[in-house]
């Protein structure tokens, strides 16, 4: 008669299917408790957003060596689309539970479960192998001085380009300042040629242009105490909101950008990777999705980190960005996280990045970057002054969907500059 | 059963003997209870089910929407009803309900006239009538997802197929960016609604077509009626019941609309598609603000609540009486 009824309903069955899920796993965990060599049979949950190649297949045969080498644990991988991860952990972590090991992208997400309760503290228990990792790819998941997650990848957000069409509009070197890259993007224009692809659906493509303008202008620092003090109206955010309105005046976006999507075959990664933009504003696993979305530029295609803003406070070589880790849920057997450092080991890690799955979270690993792109972002990554949390990731997830909705909405015209710091702000004081 | 008989039959009714009192009877009094021993046994597991899966999720959702809560840990903030005040204050939600208002209307003077349009064609005999009426029903066997998908396709902004087929029979100044524009997306959502779901009304009404006695059209044939006429003075007025039913199913799915949004355009854009269930599962899921979720479905459940009992007291009461209303109007 009511959805409210079928949903009510879908959200019981839900909860009680997920809860049963996470629920046989407990058990196990709790029949193992603390006897991890006692040889006793365990099982390992593990969820991870791994469903495309290479990492899927790879992290299949990690199992399969981890599970020869203990014939007593076998580890249960279950790969989930990264959407459809998001709404399953929500739905069993408000139940109380969570998979051993689960897909993190540490910020205020992983902050909510270690309030919670539900994500064990890895600092005393990982001690020894927490110090191969960089300072950049643990400071996600570390909370006053305690770490609840291992980071398998880190990667920063930068304007991928290609280098025939930049060629074709005349432009020579790669910009270097707002300024210049507004210049170049009329050039484009001028040429014929669509200078920027924009997934405008999901709206978190379009939060990097926000946040990286509000870290060049504004400063790592004041983006940091922003969230402290739930206050977003300074004027170098609004002045942040207005650089974006600039390029948005330009109509730099592809036809329909509005309802475009990011990773379907005429999604923002596409549209790249078939040639029919000069760029686009995305992380280290842009060239991934062109290629399994469209054609992939090869050779074409080229990085360059984001501009600087005349005048701004932010360090040009900031970068801004995320990876992903594991968590390990607060009642998991011991041997999850003798698994997760079986996966985490140099080793293993070391042939991750060689694939070109991941880029490097250990210590000195850059070497092992073999894709000249990739080798750039892994680079420019090493020698970054601060590092910034993808800001839908940093913040509590209702602050971070009003920056993503808020700079949506002024992408497509129907915030001011001034609506979306007050918008933000306004979410960030009721939160 | 006895006693409702006699009481529709009133000579009976002032029989004395007959209204012998409760227990009157030892011998009656035990088969009564046997009976209701046996409607226990055979009712109580459906109603613990509906009790544990309708009724308690929806007390949870009460309970739930008063609270401030992310979801983690056990809801502590109270905050009485001020998930529906800030409600009356959202454009968004708002805006769902004009939006599902729009929908509503739409649904009502397009999408069923042309199904009943349809299935009044497909009522004569023709060739080839079994064809026709699969094909129709066909998209309405899709699931919602496959549909989404499809027509995201189709109505891709640059070179989806709808596009592409304006191109060729030259008709460009038709193209349109369909779903990636906040003035287009609406229609073109109804469109889609309207191409999944004709089909089902279209049977519907085919059936009731089917209970409309064939010697009623021919006395009318006879008399000399024109075709409009008997359509208007014979078809409709008999297909009323199926039509009253076509509306509300019409109505209730418009109110709980997501996973066809979901998939077309996730509500966007700018909010522009965005329907009640849509906005629900925004802060439910990805907001982590689960209070304020739990309060819209609740609205949610009461607007579908009003609109179905007010349906049944002043619409379908003609249609329903003889079944329902009369056992009790005789009690």
């Amino acid at each position: 008669m009511s959805l409210s009824r079928r949903s009510a309903m879908i959200l019981a069955a839900a909860t009680l299917a997920l809860a049963g899920c996470s629920g046989g796993q407990g058990d196990k965990g709790e029949a193992a408790g603390g006897a991890s060599s006692g040889g006793g049979k365990v099982t390992v949950e593990w969820w991870n957003i791994s469903t495309a190649e290479p990492l899927k297949s790879f992290w299949a045969k990690k199992v399969k060596e981890y599970q020869a080498a203990h014939p007593n644990v076998t580890i249960k991988n279950v790969p989930i689309e990264n959407e459809a991860f998001k709404a399953k952990l929500t739905t069993v972590t408000q139940s109380g539970k969570t998979p051993d090991i689960f897909t993190t992208w540490g910020g205020g997400v992983l902050k909510q479960q270690v309030d919670a309760g539900l994500v064990k503290d890895l600092s005393s228990e990982a001690a020894t192998w927490l110090a191969d990792f960089t300072p950049a790819a643990l400071s996600a998941y570390q909370f006053s001085g305690k770490t609840y997650g291992i980071p398998h990848d880190i990667g920063m957000v930068g304007f991928w380009y290609n280098k025939a069409h930049f060629a074709k509009a005349g432009i020579t070197d790669t910009p270097k300042t707002w300024t210049e890259f507004l210049d170049a993007v009329k050039k484009l224009k001028a040429a014929g040629i669509t200078p920027i692809a924009l997934g405008g659906k999901e709206k978190w493509p379009g939060h990097y242009y926000w946040a990286y303008l509000a870290m060049r202008i504004a400063g790592l620092d004041a983006l940091k105490q922003a969230a402290v003090d739930d206050d977003f109206t300074k004027p170098d955010f609004v002045t942040a909101g207005a650089k974006l309105k600039e390029l948005v005046d330009l109509q730099p976006f592809q036809k329909g950008f509005l309802g475009a999507a990011y990773g379907t075959n005429n999604g923002q990664g596409a549209i790249m990777g078939n040639g029919k933009a000069a760029m686009e504003l995305m992380g280290q696993w842009a060239p991934i999705t062109q290629k399994d979305n469209g054609k992939g530029l090869g050779d074409d295609l080229g990085f360059f980190p984001f501009p600087s803003v005349e005048g701004g406070k932010g360090q040009p070589n900031d970068a801004f960005g995320g990876g992903g880790g594991y968590a390990v849920g607060a009642n998991a057997p011991a041997e999850a996280v003798d698994f997760l450092r079986f996966i985490s080991n140099k080793d293993s890690l070391s042939e991750a990045v060689k694939m070109g799955a991941v880029l490097p979270v250990l210590k000195g690993g850059e070497s092992d970057v073999k894709d000249p792109n990739l080798s750039v972002v892994a680079q420019t990554l090493a020698s970054a002054s601060g590092f910034q949390l993808y800001l839908d990731q940093a913040y509590p997830p209702a602050v971070g969907q009003e920056v993503n909705d808020s700079v949506a909405a002024l992408i497509a015209g129907s915030k001011t500059p001034e609506q979306v710091a007050q918008a933000i702000t306004e979410t960030a004081k009721s939160e | 059963m006895t006693s409702q008989l006699a009481a529709a039959r009133p000579g009976v009714d002032a029989d004395p003997p007959l209204r012998a009192g409760p227990g009157g009877d030892p011998r009656r009094a035990r088969r009564r209870l046997k009976a209701f021993a046996v409607i226990a046994g055979y009712l109580t597991p459906a109603l613990v089910l509906f009790g544990l899966l309708v009724l308690a999720p929806i007390g949870v959702a009460i309970y739930l929407s008063t609270y401030k809560w992310n979801g983690l840990g056990p809801p502590t903030n109270f905050i009485g009803l001020d998930n529906y005040t800030r409600m009356l204050g959202d454009e968004v939600f708002l805006g769902d309900l004009r939006r599902g208002g729009l929908l509503i209307l739409l649904s009502l003077v397009i999408q069923l006239p042309l199904s009943l349009f349809i299935a009044v064609l497909l009522n004569r005999r023709m060739r080839g009538r079994a064809f026709y009426r699969l094909l129709f029903f066909a998209p309405y066997m899709l699931s919602e997802v496959i549909t989404g998908v499809l027509f995201s396709l189709i109505l891709a902004p640059e070179d989806g197929l709808a596009n592409q087929i304006l191109a060729a029979v030259g008709l460009e100044a038709l193209q349109s960016s369909w779903l990636s524009e906040p003035s287009t997306v609406m229609m073109s959502l109804f469109m889609v609604m309207c191409w999944k779901y004709f089909g089902f009304h279209m049977i519907i009404y085919l059936a009731g077509l089917q209970g409309i006695p064939k010697e009623l059209h021919e006395a009318a044939e006879i008399d000399g009626a024109t075709r409009w006429r008997a359509f208007w003075h014979i078809t409709l007025p008999l297909l009323g019941p199926t039509i009253r039913i076509s509306v509300f199913l019409s109505v209730i799915g418009a109110i709980q609309l997501f996973d066809l949004v979901w998939v077309l355009t996730s509500g966007g854009p700018i909010h522009s598609s965005e329907t009640m269930a849509v906005t629900m599962f925004q802060f439910g899921f990805k907001r982590a603000n689960i209070g304020y979720g739990a309060a819209i479905s609740v609205v949610m459940f009461l607007l579908s609540l009003i609109f179905a009992l007010a349906y049944q007291r002043f619409v379908l009461r003609r249609d329903t009486e003889g079944a329902i209303t009369t056992m009790r109007d005789q009690r």
